[in-house]
């Protein structure tokens, strides 16, 4: 070809470039301005409400997954085949399904059982909030106890043997130095677990929950306004979500200091 | 060979919307026996669905069904996944804001159902877990006149409060009178029964269009009141139901 071709064509697919993100840019404008805001208004205080539930949900689940992490990280790393595999079991299951199904699983279908029906336990299985705090919890516990581990396995030998030399039994050194070094390196991975979760807990509108989306979804039945409604739920979501890492790095930050250069 | 390229990509946009003009289509949720629902074969059928495939008989047009979940049906249609709803949906204020409606091709009401020798009375709910579909008259009827008196439960699908109707965990579902009655007729049903009168009669159902849709409102109409004379509604209605439901 050409070289005046080539470089004509090359002038030509820039000009295009430019025109299609001028039209992105435009169309992205005209939606924000043809939007009713008054819609967003007059339920936003619903929608709060709603954020509530799911801050509820995930802080349980999150605070009592760790409680089931933590023990179940320490078997999956033990040399004791039978403390291993059954935590083995657990993380395998529970990681390698959807949340959805084991919402699903948990609500509709122990539901169908007249052993759980007829049990002591129908009072919490009847409840939906009770259902969607179990599948959370275990789903996050699983997921916490595979991080754990690999934090666990991560923390220098040279810090484990020298704990041990200087006499320090199994116990006491995972105590002091194994665990507190593994949480700190865990910390990262941790969080965004956690991220994952509060987003991931939006599955609780599928069982009646009105946590933020649920309750969006409910709005929305009546006005019929899904990119307002939607958009509104998003943004609380994203201030939810910067908020909470905002905090976490500053944890992070402080307690790995002694890894960051000196100033 | 680039322009090329680029005219065929033109022609491509600008005549598909042309080649999918005489075409309808119809959306509808697939999830609310008898009225429309997806048979083991993964099959559309159902009461809607049957008219709407009479309906488009009538006008000489070929349809073609697009399901939906139901709490999207409507942002669906003005999306134009479809171009009309035929979906079982009532005829409401807050509704006719947004899209526009047919004459009726059918009448409702809502009624209360729960467990045989339950005791259930409409008249006193209070602290009662009550089930419904969102998005529905029943659910909108639950919020505006029970809220605080009543444990409201919406669901995704009417089948969803069905379950947990059978599970124990409401004490009652409302919802439309027919489709209620299907249920108990069916196998799930057994065990279970309307409690209280049916109410809110004035429920008519019709076939939602985008707004300012008028020709093809005005053909609809026209072909429901031909199905009506020549006794091709009368058939489709003895398949479901042993009464006229019109």
């Amino acid at each position: 070809m050409n070289p005046a071709t080539v470089l004509l064509l090359a002038r030509l697919g820039r000009a295009a470039l430019y025109a299609l993100t001028a039209l992105i840019v435009l169309g992205i404008c005209y939606g924000l301005w043809i939007l009713d805001y008054g819609v967003i208004f007059q339920y936003f205080g619903r929608l709060l409400v709603g954020a509530v539930l799911t801050i509820e949900l995930v802080a349980i689940s999150v605070l009592i997954g760790f409680c089931i992490a933590l023990p179940t990280a320490l078997m999956r790393v033990s040399t004791n085949p039978w403390l291993r595999y059954p935590a083995y079991a657990y993380i395998f299951y529970f990681r390698g399904t959807p949340l959805l199904v084991q919402i699903f699983f948990i609500y509709h279908g122990l539901g169908q059982l007249d052993l759980i029906r007829d049990g002591i336990l129908w009072p919490i299985f009847k409840e939906a909030y009770w259902c969607v705090l179990i599948a959370f919890t275990l789903n996050t516990a699983a997921y916490s106890a595979e991080i754990l581990r690999g934090a666990i396995q991560a923390v220098p030998r040279g810090e484990i043997e020298a704990a041990r030399a200087i006499g320090m039994s199994k116990a006491l050194a995972y105590r002091r130095i194994i665990l507190p070094r593994a949480l700190r390196i865990g910390l990262p991975a941790y969080g965004n677990e956690i991220v994952l979760m509060l987003k991931g807990s939006a599955l609780a509108s599928t069982i009646t929950l009105l946590d933020l989306t649920g309750m969006a979804r409910t709005i929305i039945a009546r006005t019929y306004t899904p990119v307002e409604i939607f958009l509104a739920a998003g943004l609380i979501y994203i201030v939810i979500n910067y908020a909470f890492a905002y905090g976490w790095t500053r944890i992070e930050r402080r307690v790995n200091r002694y890894l960051a250069p000196p100033a | 060979m680039k322009r090329t390229a680029l005219a065929l990509i033109a022609a491509i946009l600008v005549s598909g919307p042309a080649l999918a003009a005489d075409k309808l289509r119809l959306g509808t949720e697939g999830a609310y026996p008898p009225f429309n629902q997806i048979d083991p074969n993964g099959k559309l059928i159902g009461f809607d669905v049957d008219i709407g495939n009479a309906l488009c008989e009538k006008m000489n047009m070929e349809c073609e069904w697009v399901t939906q979940d139901w709490d999207g049906i409507i942002p669906g249609l003005l999306a134009k996944k479809y171009d009309v709803i035929i979906a079982s949906m009532s005829i409401t204020d807050e509704r006719k804001r947004a899209v526009d409606f047919t004459e009726r091709y059918y009448s409702n009401s809502l009624r209360y159902i729960s467990k045989k020798g339950s005791g259930l009375d409409p008249k006193n709910l209070k602290g009662k877990a009550i089930g419904a579909q969102r998005a529905t008259i029943a659910g909108q009827y639950l919020e505006d006149n029970l809220t605080g008196v009543v444990d409201i439960k919406l669901y995704d699908t009417q089948e969803a409060a069905y379950l947990d109707l059978e599970a124990g965990r409401v004490d009652g579902v409302l919802g439309d009178m027919l489709v209620n009655y299907e249920w108990l007729n069916s196998d799930a049903g057994e065990g279970f029964e309307f409690v209280g009168e049916a109410f809110n009669r004035s429920d008519v159902i019709g076939i939602a269009l985008r707004k300012g849709n008028e020709e093809l409102r005005e053909k609809i109409n026209k072909a429901i009141a031909e199905i009506r004379e020549d006794g091709t509604y009368a058939k489709i209605n003895a398949k479901y139901f042993p009464f006229d439901i019109y």
